[in-house]
């Protein structure tokens, strides 16, 4: 289990998350929304300890503050918003750098594997710089996929932290990349993702967290939090949520103002 | 062959590295023998491996140039040459940026602060000091002027782990600037004999080499060549950015820590034996990159065969060129290595954050 106590985040002197306390449970996808400077990618920086925070966050039972670079690095991989890559490394060399410090370091065969699982098999030998950004954030997303490959390992569940998966991606590697975080949670891995479509979340999680200026205003599954309400508070624009008649699939539909 | 390189994923160069760290050590070795048997007089390298293998004695004029004149300044040259560059590679690695060299930012300077403060002042220091200390002061000077400055050069370009090339370039100018400034003062204060001194290492030389020099501030380099091959899980990782590295598991801290000590220390002694010689530290990884790709695991060795290949060339060329006179070798290589490095500034035109 992900539990996060009374999470505090302040930048200079303005306070920025306001004593957040949340839970995440293994075998589910977590979602975090809300508006644009809300604070979810803060929350999820300070979920991975990328921000200086107060407050405690305990990974499986253990708190995080505790743990070594490579014990944590053994029970969740972490994938940025941006990533930066200096040098010319080839597509397969960046994605090895994900078993740096792996138990499995030597599963050099996990590398076409997790290419293959973002579409990107053939692209192996392709120097990183020259992809276009959506390719690389799928490469990036192979790096850390080949980091915690195996959801559970010794009945422990392992982690994946997405900050914002498919901002640079078409719609077909959107689906894609919902059914990879999918599949590990059916395995029995954590994901913990920040996505800005409504409807991309309804689709892939379990459980979700509403923020709304850096405080959390809602968790629960999809129908409890994302209502009608809830979200024109959140977003200050008005937006109808529906069920679409064959499985009834949610979706948020915004009205524009002047729309019939 | 076909289907072993089948097998093989593609995209991973390690074979290439592999190949290539084989091709300088045979290199090197080549450079190296051809260093003790080229000079005024001629000690052909037939002679040399014959009284290698014969173990017969050679004449005692022949003897004494190689054993006192030819084999400090050839190892001197090695270990010189390997610490510009591996420096190099190490400190392009931690800015993630391949036009990080000592040379450039000011670490240098700083070390040769270092040093001129030691050959200037070391005469002011108690007796047991420098008694104690010998020909290890300089070097050691020269490491803690090197050490600071990357310190400060790494605090000042580097704010919440991304490290801004444009303020690492700016902020080195003015630490080279500063060095410069501190280091006029002392020329201006020094005596005629630290003057000498000064001039020769200024330059850039590895004329004034002998036995005690190789002893003081070879172990030095020596440790830090050897640290460097540890660095290199740590600097593939941090190719990523910090944040990344430490997510795949790296003690970002210490490797920084190790980084920057090694830089130092490689700088440090390198530029306390033979002055200022530029570019070997980023005309190398640069060359070694474009062959055979970044990874450090290979780089960082590579780097260092090559560079010591490459600066006992520069030696050759230098004590040719203009004989009986020798050229100071930091001519030599400016001259092949500033082009170089305007080169790689043409290609990544634009990419460059400036």
């Amino acid at each position: 289990m992900l539990s996060a106590k009374d999470i505090r985040v302040s930048l200079g002197k303005t306070p920025v998350l306001h004593g957040i306390s949340a839970e995440a449970l293994p075998g589910e996808v977590t979602v975090i929304v809300g508006p644009n400077g809300s604070g979810k990618t803060t929350l999820l920086r300070a979920l991975t300890g990328d921000v200086p925070f107060a407050g405690q966050v305990q990974l499986n039972g253990k708190d995080c503050a505790r743990l070594r670079p490579w014990e944590l690095a053994a029970v969740r991989g972490v994938l940025p918003q941006a990533s930066v890559m200096a040098f010319p490394f080839t597509v397969a060399e960046v994605v090895r750098l994900g078993l740096t410090a792996a138990a499995h370091a030597g599963r050099a065969d996990l590398v076409p594997r997790a290419l293959a699982a973002v579409d990107m098999e053939g692209f192996s030998a392709r120097l990183y710089q020259e992809l276009s950004g959506g390719q690389q954030a799928r490469v990036q997303l192979a790096r850390v996929l080949v980091q915690v490959w195996e959801p559970v390992v010794d009945g422990v569940p392992r982690w994946l932290f997405l900050d914002e998966p498919v901002a640079s991606l078409d719609i077909a590697h959107q689906l894609g990349v919902v059914q990879l975080m999918r599949a590990f949670a059916r395995r029995g891995g954590g994901v913990v993702a920040v996505l800005h479509d409504l409807n991309l979340t309804a689709m892939v999680a379990d459980r979700v967290w509403l923020m709304d200026q850096g405080r959390l205003t809602g968790q629960g599954r999809v129908a409890e939090v994302l209502t009608d309400a809830a979200l024109e508070r959140a977003y200050g624009c008005p937006l109808r949520v529906g069920r679409l008649p064959p499985q009834g699939g949610w979706f948020a539909l915004p009205q524009a103002a002047g729309a019939a | 062959m076909v289907a072993l390189d089948a097998v093989r994923l593609s995209g991973d160069r390690d074979a290439q590295a592999r190949n290539a760290m084989l091709a300088l050590s045979v290199a090197l070795l080549l450079t190296a023998g051809l260093s003790l048997s080229h000079g005024a007089s001629e000690v052909s390298l037939g002679s040399l491996l014959h009284v290698l293998v014969s173990g017969q004695a050679m004449a005692d004029q022949d003897r004494l140039i190689l054993w006192e004149i030819r084999l400090p300044r050839m190892l001197t040259g090695v270990l010189v040459g390997a610490s510009l560059a591996v420096a190099g590679a190490v400190m392009q690695g931690l800015f993630r940026n391949p036009l990080a060299d000592p040379g450039l930012v000011g670490v240098g300077a700083g070390a040769g602060l270092g040093a001129v403060l030691a050959i200037v002042l070391g005469g002011l220091a108690p007796v047991w000091i420098t008694q104690a200390m010998g020909y290890h002061l300089v070097p050691l000077a020269a490491f803690f002027g090197g050490w600071v400055s990357t310190l400060l050069l790494y605090r000042v370009a580097t704010r919440s782990g991304r490290t801004s090339v444009a303020t690492m370039l700016l902020a080195g100018i003015a630490l080279g600037a500063l060095a410069g400034a501190a280091t006029g003062v002392l020329v201006y204060i020094a005596d005629d004999r630290q003057l000498r001194d000064l001039t020769f290492w200024g330059l850039g030389s590895l004329g004034g080499a002998s036995w005690p020099k190789v002893l003081a501030a070879g172990p030095v380099m020596a440790l830090a060549l050897l640290a460097a091959p540890f660095l290199a899980r740590g600097l593939n990782g941090l190719a990523l950015g910090e944040a990344a590295a430490h997510h795949i598991g790296l003690p970002v801290q210490r490797v920084k820590a190790v980084a920057i000590l090694t830089v130092a220390a490689a700088t440090g002694a390198a530029v306390a034996v033979s002055g200022g010689i530029g570019f070997i530290g980023i005309v190398v990884p640069h060359l070694l990159r474009l062959a055979t790709g970044p990874d450090h695991r290979f780089l960082l060795v590579n780097a260092g065969l090559a560079g010591a290949t490459l600066l006992l060339l520069a030696d050759l060329i230098a004590r040719s060129i203009i004989t009986p006179a020798e050229l100071p070798i930091g001519i030599v290589t400016a001259t092949l290595g500033a082009p170089v490095f305007l080169w790689i500034l043409l290609r990544r035109r634009g990419l460059v954050d400036l």
